[in-house]
C-alpha cells in the first residue's frame, strides 16, 4: 500500500445565492433547486417524483411553493434558486394546491393501508396526514388494476401507484436497463414492463426503496412485518468489498430485511439485490451458544471464566496460526493479529469470488467480485491473502480458526496443528475435534468497522442480540490476550479501534467519533 | 375560400385561394400559381432581414397562443455554433380544427416553401414537419410534395441553386393530441414518449435533440411566403380592428350550422356576419345557442358574446373567450350543453399524458362527475366540486392540457348553469330494493 498523502483536489468554490425560505435566510450554491435549499433551511417540502439520485421529472406537482413575484406556483424541485428570492411554503395558496394534489392522488388509491407493507413509512401517508384533505369528495367508483409480478424481487401493486416514475427513471438512468415504462395515458396509465424484460438486473430491487408509496414491494419481505414493529440499525453490507451502507431492520431480534442507507461516497442511495437478499444466515439457529471445552471424546459447556483461561493455557508460548474470516471486523482482526504475532506466528484468509455486477449510472459502484467485506482490513493488520485457509500453517502450531470457512479444510492439514481453537459463530462438522470452541457474535450482533476496497473504514452497529452466551468477537479475543498477559481487556469496540489506530499506521488518527456513520479513507488513500 | 363551398365575397382568400384546385397540388401547378417565388426571394435576403419583415408584418402564431412569429424567430441566436431546428406543428388535433389539413391536402408546396423560408430565417438546415397520425391523405400529399421539391433542387444541399442547405423531414405522429404541445412533439420526434417537458429550458434554448428549436404552426408558416412576396405593409394592412392582429386567418366551422367548412377572413371580421352570412346561419328552424370559437380548449361563448365579437386575438378575449386555433364549433338549441361538455371532458381525460397528478386524475374525475350529471345522477355539491377540481387543474401543471379541460367545464357551468341544475334537480331516481328482506 502506498504511503503517500491523500492528494488534495482543488474544488472550485461555487457561487453562492442568498434567499429566504419561510423567513429563514439560506445561502446555497447557484443552480440548486428550491427543494434542496429548503432541506438546508431545515424544511422538507413535500414531494414524490423528486429524488436526489435521479433526474428531475417535475410530474407529481406536490412540491408546489409560492415564490414572491412569480405569477404561478413553482414546482420547487424544478425551480432553481435565485438571488433575493423569497419562498413561502405554507401560504394558503400553496397549501391548497398541495392539498388538491393529495386529494387527486388518493381518488384512485385503494386506501388499503391496513394491509400495505409500506404503511408507516409511506410518503403518501405522511404527507396526507401532514397536509391532505380529511376526506375524499369522490362519489364514483375507483379505477382497478390487478397486481403484477415484475420478476426479480419486485411486485407491482398497480392500484397504489402514483406514477411518480422514480422506478422508470432508476431503471433507465441508473441501472441503464430499460425494463419499465409508463403504459397508457390519462388515469388508465400504469407502470408497464417491456415485452420479454424482467426486473432481474442485479440492482433492480432499489426501485422498492425508491417507490414513495406501496406500489413496488419486495416479494421477499411481503407481509412479513409492519414497519412500526421494526428496529433499524445502521450497518455495512458484508456481501462484497464495496461496503454499501445499509440499515438492518429487525423484528423481535430477527432480521427481516436489509435496506440501503445513503452514503454519497460509497453507494449513493443504492444496494444490490445480492446484498439485500442475503440475510437469512444472520438468523440461523444452529449457532454455538456456549463456550465448549473438549473432555475426551466430547465437548462440555463451560463458563467464559473457565473457557478463557483454558484457551490462554493452550496458546501460551506457542507459535500461533490464525485462519481468519475476511468478514470479521477490523477490531477483531487487529486483536487476532496481536495474538498471532505474540510468538512469531502468522495468519491467512481466503476470499470467495463471484461475478462483478456494476451499477452503470453511479461511478465506482458495483457488486464486487471479492465477496467479503474486509479483505483489505485483514491485509492492513497483517493477514495474508491465501488460496487455501491453512496456507502457512506449520507443524506444531496452535491453529485458531476465527470464523473462517472450513468447508475446504482437509483433515490432513488439521492434523499438523498441535491444538485447534475455534472462535466462531458455528461449529462445522470437520472441526469437531477442536480443543476449545468460543462462541462469538456475527456482524449484525456486534459493533465494528470494515475497510472497503477503496480503503474506506466504515462503522457498523449492533442490530440484534447474540444468542446464548456468545460475545462480540473483539471481546473474546481481547479477553484471551488479557489472560495471556498481552494487554488489558476491552469493554467497547471503540476502545479496540483506538488501540488499533495508535498501533497500525493506516488507521492513525481515526476514532469512532471521527469516522461517524460515513467513514474515512485509511491514510495512504484509496487502496 | 369557404371550402368546400364557393368563395364568399366577404372572405379574403390568401392561404385558401387554391383549396379544391387539383392542379395546385403538384409542383408544376404550384409554380404556375406563383409558387416558390417567396423562397427564391427569401434566399437572396439575409436571415435577419426575413425576421425583420415577419416582425414588421405583425404575423402571430396561428396554432392557438398567438405569439408574434418574428419575435419567436429572433430568439434563435445566429452563430452560436449549434445546429438549429425548425419544427412545423402539423399535429392538428384540437377538436373542431381542420384548417391545416386542408392546407396540406391542397397546397402542400405552400407548406414546403414556408418551412424552407422559416428554416433559413432561423439558421436551421433541417425542418421537421410533424404530421398528425390520423392525417393519412395530407401525409401522402406532403411526402409527394417534399419528394418533388428535392427532385427539383428546391430542397437539399443546394436549395434553389443558392448553395444553402435546407432539408425537410416528415415525421408521422402516432395519434396523440398531446403531441401537438410543442415540447411533447419534440420528445415524439426524438422517439420518446410524447410527454411535455418542463419549461425552462425553452425550445429556443434547448429543443429537439437539446438544440435551439423553433416550433411554428402550419398556417403561420404558409403565410410567410406571401409576406415575403407582397411585403410586410400589405400583410399589416389586412386588419379590420386591432393593429395587433394582422393578416388573414382560416376558421374551421363545424357543428349545427348550414355551411360548415373552412373560411378565410381578415382578422377583425364581425363574428356575427361570419356566422349568419358566410356560414349560412343556423339549420332551418333552429337557433344558435353557444359557440366554441377556437377549438375545444377555449371558453364557450353565449350567442350574445359571440355576436358582439370582432374576430381577432383581442376581440375574442374581450368577449370571454380566445381565438385559439380558429376551430369554431357551433351548438344550436337542440343540443344539451351538459352532454357536450361531458364529451369534451372525456376527450381530455383520454388524451392526458398522465404525467402531472392534477391532469391525470383531474380530467378523469371531471369526466366521471360530468357524465354522472349528464345521466341524471348529479348532486347539488357536484358543481362546487367541479369548480374546485378545475381550480386545482389550472396553472399548476407542466403543460396546459389540464387547464384546457377545466376551461369548457368552468365556462359551461357559468354560462349554462340552468341546464346543469335542471338535470340535477330532476334526478333520474334509481330505487335500490333491499337485497335482504
Amino acid at each position: 500500500m502506498a504511503t503517500t498523502a491523500e492528494p488534495t483536489t482543488a474544488i472550485a468554490q461555487p457561487k453562492m445565492v442568498n434567499l429566504t425560505i419561510e423567513g429563514r435566510p439560506v445561502s446555497v450554491p447557484e443552480g440548486m433547486s428550491i427543494l434542496e435549499a429548503g432541506k438546508r433551511a431545515g424544511i422538507l417540502i413535500p414531494h414524490y417524483c423528486y429524488h436526489p439520485g435521479l433526474s428531475i421529472a417535475g410530474n407529481c406537482r406536490m412540491c408546489l411553493v409560492e415564490v414572491e413575484k412569480a405569477p404561478k406556483l413553482a414546482p420547487s424541485c424544478a425551480t432553481a434558486v435565485a438571488e433575493g428570492q423569497v419562498v413561502h411554503i405554507y401560504t394558503e395558496k400553496a397549501l391548497e394546491a398541495r392539498k388538491g394534489v393529495l386529494e387527486m392522488l388518493l381518488i384512485n388509491h385503494p386506501l388499503d393501508c391496513p394491509i400495505c407493507d409500506k404503511s408507516g413509512e409511506c410518503e403518501l401517508q405522511d404527507f396526507t396526514y401532514q397536509e391532505g384533505p380529511a376526506e375524499s369528495r369522490l362519489r364514483d367508483p375507483k379505477r382497478f388494476n390487478p397486481i403484477e409480478d415484475f420478476g426479480g424481487d419486485v411486485l407491482y401493486t398497480t392500484n397504489r401507484c402514483i406514477l411518480c416514475t422514480r422506478c422508470v427513471r432508476f431503471m433507465d438512468e441508473i441501472a441503464q436497463d430499460t425494463v419499465l415504462n409508463v403504459t397508457e395515458r390519462g388515469d388508465r396509465a400504469l407502470i408497464g414492463k417491456f415485452e420479454g424484460k424482467d426486473m432481474t438486473h442485479a440492482w433492480a430491487g432499489n426501485v422498492i426503496d425508491l417507490c414513495p408509496v406501496g406500489a413496488l414491494l419486495s416479494k421477499d419481505s411481503l407481509n412479513k412485518a409492519r414497519s412500526w414493529e421494526l428496529d433499524h440499525a445502521p450497518s455495512v453490507c458484508p456481501g462484497c468489498s464495496q461496503g454499501c451502507n445499509m440499515s438492518i431492520d429487525t423484528r423481535d431480534n430477527v432480521v427481516v430485511r436489509l435496506r440501503p442507507r445513503p452514503n454519497e461516497s460509497v453507494n449513493k442511495y443504492f444496494m444490490c439485490d445480492v446484498g439485500r437478499l442475503d440475510y437469512r444466515w444472520i438468523n440461523r439457529q444452529d449457532r454455538v451458544e456456549v463456550p465448549l471445552l473438549r473432555r475426551g471424546e466430547a465437548h462440555v459447556a463451560a463458563d467464559w471464566d473457565i473457557a478463557i483461561p483454558a484457551t490462554a493455557a493452550l496458546l501460551d508460548g506457542k507459535r500461533v496460526f490464525v485462519a481468519a474470516s475476511p468478514n470479521l471486523s477490523n477490531e477483531t482482526l487487529y486483536l487476532l493479529s496481536r495474538l498471532m504475532r505474540a510468538n512469531g506466528g502468522s495468519g491467512a484468509f481466503t476470499v470467495a469470488t463471484g461475478s462483478e455486477a456494476p451499477l452503470p449510472g453511479v461511478e465506482d459502484l458495483a457488486l464486487r467480485a471479492e465477496r467479503a467485506a474486509n479483505g483489505n482490513g485483514a491485509e492492513l493488520v497483517g493477514f495474508k491473502r491465501a488460496a487455501s485457509p491453512l496456507d502457512g500453517l506449520a507443524a506444531g502450531d496452535v491453529l485458531v480458526i476465527a470464523d473462517a470457512d472450513s468447508t475446504n479444510i482437509s483433515a490432513d492439514k488439521l492434523a499438523l496443528a498441535s491444538a485447534i481453537i475455534v472462535i466462531g459463530t458455528t461449529l462445522p462438522e470437520n472441526l469437531r475435534m477442536a480443543s476449545v470452541v468460543l462462541p462469538i457474535a456475527n456482524y449484525a450482533e456486534e459493533d465494528g468497522t470494515f475497510t472497503n476496497l477503496r480503503g474506506r473504514v466504515q462503522r457498523f452497529s449492533q442490530a440484534k442480540a447474540a444468542p446464548g452466551m456468545a460475545r462480540p468477537s473483539w471481546w473474546v479475543v481481547g479477553d484471551v490476550l488479557a489472560a495471556l498477559g498481552k494487554g488489558d481487556a476491552y469493554y467497547l469496540a471503540s476502545e479496540v479501534f483506538s488501540a488499533m489506530a495508535s498501533d497500525v499506521t493506516a488507521f492513525a488518527g481515526m476514532s469512532y467519533d471521527t469516522l461517524g456513520m460515513r467513514g474515512l479513507v485509511v491514510s495512504g488513500g484509496a487502496l | 375560400m369557404g371550402y368546400p363551398h364557393p368563395s364568399h365575397a366577404g372572405e379574403t382568400p390568401v392561404l385558401s385561394q387554391y383549396f379544391g384546385d387539383r392542379e395546385a397540388i403538384t409542383l408544376d401547378g404550384w409554380r404556375k400559381r406563383g409558387g416558390y417565388n417567396g423562397l427564391q426571394k427569401a434566399l437572396s435576403m439575409s436571415p435577419s432581414e426575413i425576421v425583420d419583415v415577419v416582425k414588421a408584418s405583425g404575423l402571430r402564431g396561428r396554432g392557438g397562443a398567438g405569439f408574434p412569429t418574428g419575435i419567436k424567430w429572433s430568439f434563435m441566436k445566429p452563430g452560436d455554433g449549434k445546429p438549429h431546428y425548425l419544427c412545423c406543428n402539423a399535429d392538428e388535433s384540437e377538436p373542431g380544427t381542420f384548417k391545416d389539413r386542408e392546407i396540406m391536402r391542397w397546397t402542400p408546396h405552400a407548406l414546403v416553401e414556408g418551412c424552407a423560408i422559416g428554416a433559413y430565417a432561423i439558421g436551421a438546415e433541417t425542418a421537421y414537419i410533424y404530421i398528425r397520425g390520423e392525417f393519412t391523405e395530407p401525409l401522402a400529399r406532403m411526402r409527394a410534395a417534399v419528394r418533388e421539391a428535392y427532385d427539383a433542387g428546391i430542397l437539399g444541399k443546394n436549395a434553389m441553386g443558392t448553395g444553402k442547405r435546407i432539408d425537410i423531414v416528415i415525421h408521422k405522429g402516432a395519434g396523440a393530441y398531446i403531441c401537438g404541445e410543442e415540447t411533447a412533439m419534440m420528445n415524439s420526434i426524438e422517439g420518446r414518449r410524447g410527454n411535455p417537458r418542463i419549461k425552462p429550458p425553452f425550445p429556443a434554448v434547448s429543443g429537439v435533440f437539446a438544440q435551439p428549436t423553433t416550433i411554428n404552426n402550419v398556417e403561420t408558416l404558409v403565410a410567410v411566403p406571401h409576406i415575403i412576396v407582397r411585403g410586410a405593409e400589405w400583410y399589416k394592412g389586412l386588419s379590420l380592428s386591432s393593429p395587433k392582429s394582422t393578416g388573414s386567418k382560416l376558421f374551421s366551422v363545424c357543428g349545427n350550422i348550414a355551411k360548415p367548412g373552412n373560411y378565410e377572413v381578415t382578422l377583425g371580421f364581425s363574428f356575427k356576419d361570419f356566422l349568419y352570412d358566410l356560414c349560412g346561419g343556423p339549420l332551418p328552424g333552429r337557433k344558435f345557442k353557444a359557440i366554441i370559437p377556437g377549438g375545444i380548449s377555449v371558453p364557450i361563448q353565449t350567442m350574445e358574446e359571440a355576436e358582439a365579437t370582432k374576430m381577432d386575438y383581442e376581440g375574442f378575449v374581450e368577449q370571454g373567450s380566445m381565438l385559439g386555433s380558429g376551430g369554431v364549433i357551433v351548438f344550436d338549441d337542440q343540443q344539451n350543453m351538459v352532454k357536450q361538455i361531458a364529451r369534451a371532458a372525456r376527450f381530455f381525460a383520454h388524451e392526458s399524458c398522465a404525467q402531472c397528478t392534477q391532469c391525470r386524475e383531474g380530467t378523469a374525475w371531471t369526466t366521471k362527475i360530468m357524465e354522472r350529471i349528464r345521466d341524471g345522477e348529479g348532486t347539488a355539491e357536484d358543481l362546487d366540486t367541479l369548480f374546485s377540481i378545475a381550480d386545482n387543474m389550472t396553472g399548476k401543471t407542466i403543460c396546459v392540457l389540464s387547464d384546457s379541460c377545466a376551461v369548457p367545464v368552468v365556462s359551461g357551468i357559468n354560462k349554462f348553469r340552468s341546464e346543469f341544475e335542471a338535470l340535477i334537480k330532476k334526478p333520474t331516481f334509481h330505487p335500490v330494493t333491499a337485497a335482504v328482506a
